[in-house]
């Protein structure tokens, strides 16, 4: 099945990839600064560095 | 579970870490399902196939005022009853917001072009929607350049509540002037005047979206709370190696005058 988009399919097609790039921007960057955040948070936690509680840098609990 | 039991940033991370796989889940599986709706949906009489850039456009639209009204929920948090998470909602929300509402200025630009002739128009809903972008930009610009996420939070929530006069604004701009953008065709008194043929995979879109920005909400504040995290265990660090140092020093003057008096 072939979709037929007229002949404005050029905007039709770049509003879908702006906005799938975006979204896909969007998820990277929130990936990467949690794994960037944990990676630090155990670094701390190799150095002894602890939180007032006493709990381990990376204690989620 | 309650809001004050949420106000552990701990406990949150554990209700987080249970429901995000979930979320992105249902939001895989609802913009699956509209997109495929989307695709299907007959050309519209007068915009030909070009009405498929509103199944992306009008729910970004609708997010963009949307999430200034989270933030904007969330900044009495912090003014009023100083929630602990209202701050990290806020500030977590702004980029996601910003996004929406640009991915909402271009995706109404390309729709414009073919169906008005111009990629823009300065009339009253495209300014106030321009103003909204600019005033997401200018709150996470806030944000970046105060280093104590309280008083940033604080200045925040202000500018924010203050920024909360644009949404009606943005939302009635259709009735109150003379516009080139059309007035409300879903959320009107007497009901929505679109075919369900377009209707439908619009409400999913509009849903599917709203589930991407829950989820990608509650995993940036996530990282906002580990990041804080990280800046309290950075400054226990330096009061630490600040500690030990005047510690060493004094330790090393009291050696010296030892020594003084030996001699």
């Amino acid at each position: 099945m072939t979709m037929s988009l007229g002949p404005y399919a050029s905007f039709i097609v770049t509003s879908y990839a702006a906005a799938a790039l975006v979204v896909v921007i969007l998820i990277g960057w929130i990936v990467l600064d949690y794994r960037n955040q944990t990676q630090r948070l155990r670094e701390f936690d190799r150095s002894g560095v602890t939180r007032r509680s006493g709990r381990s840098a990376t204690d989620r609990s | 579970m309650t809001l004050i039991d949420l106000a552990n940033p701990t406990r949150f991370l554990a209700l987080t870490a249970r429901l995000l796989p979930w979320l992105a889940a249902a939001t895989i599986i609802l913009l699956a399902i509209g997109l495929y709706q989307s695709a299907n949906a007959p050309d519209d009489y007068q915009q030909g196939a070009t009405v498929k850039i509103m199944f992306i456009h009008v729910p970004n639209a609708w997010l963009s005022m949307f999430v200034w009204g989270v933030m904007s929920i969330a900044s009495l948090g912090t003014l009023v009853w100083r929630h602990p998470l209202a701050d990290v909602a806020a500030k977590a929300a702004a980029p996601i917001g910003a996004s929406f509402t640009f991915l909402a200025l271009l995706t109404g630009s390309l729709w414009g072009r073919p169906m008005w002739g111009a990629y823009w128009e300065w009339d009253a809903r495209l300014t106030s929607v321009l103003i909204l972008f600019l005033m997401y930009l200018g709150l996470m610009a806030l944000w970046r350049a105060v280093d104590d996420p309280s008083r940033a939070a604080r200045a925040a929530a202000v500018l924010t509540l203050v920024g909360a006069i644009n949404l009606p604004i943005i939302k009635f701009s259709v009735d109150w002037w003379n516009t080139l953008h059309q007035p409300a065709s879903v959320m009107r008194m007497g009901g929505a005047t679109l075919d369900k043929s377009f209707l439908i995979p619009l409400l999913v879109m509009a849903i599917a979206f709203t589930l991407l920005f829950v989820t990608l909400h509650l995993a940036a504040m996530r990282n906002e709370i580990l990041r804080r995290r990280v800046r309290s265990l950075q400054m226990m660090q330096a009061s630490q190696v600040a500690f030990s140092s005047e510690v060493g020093t004094g330790s090393r003057e009291e050696n010296a005058t030892k020594e003084v008096g030996a001699a």
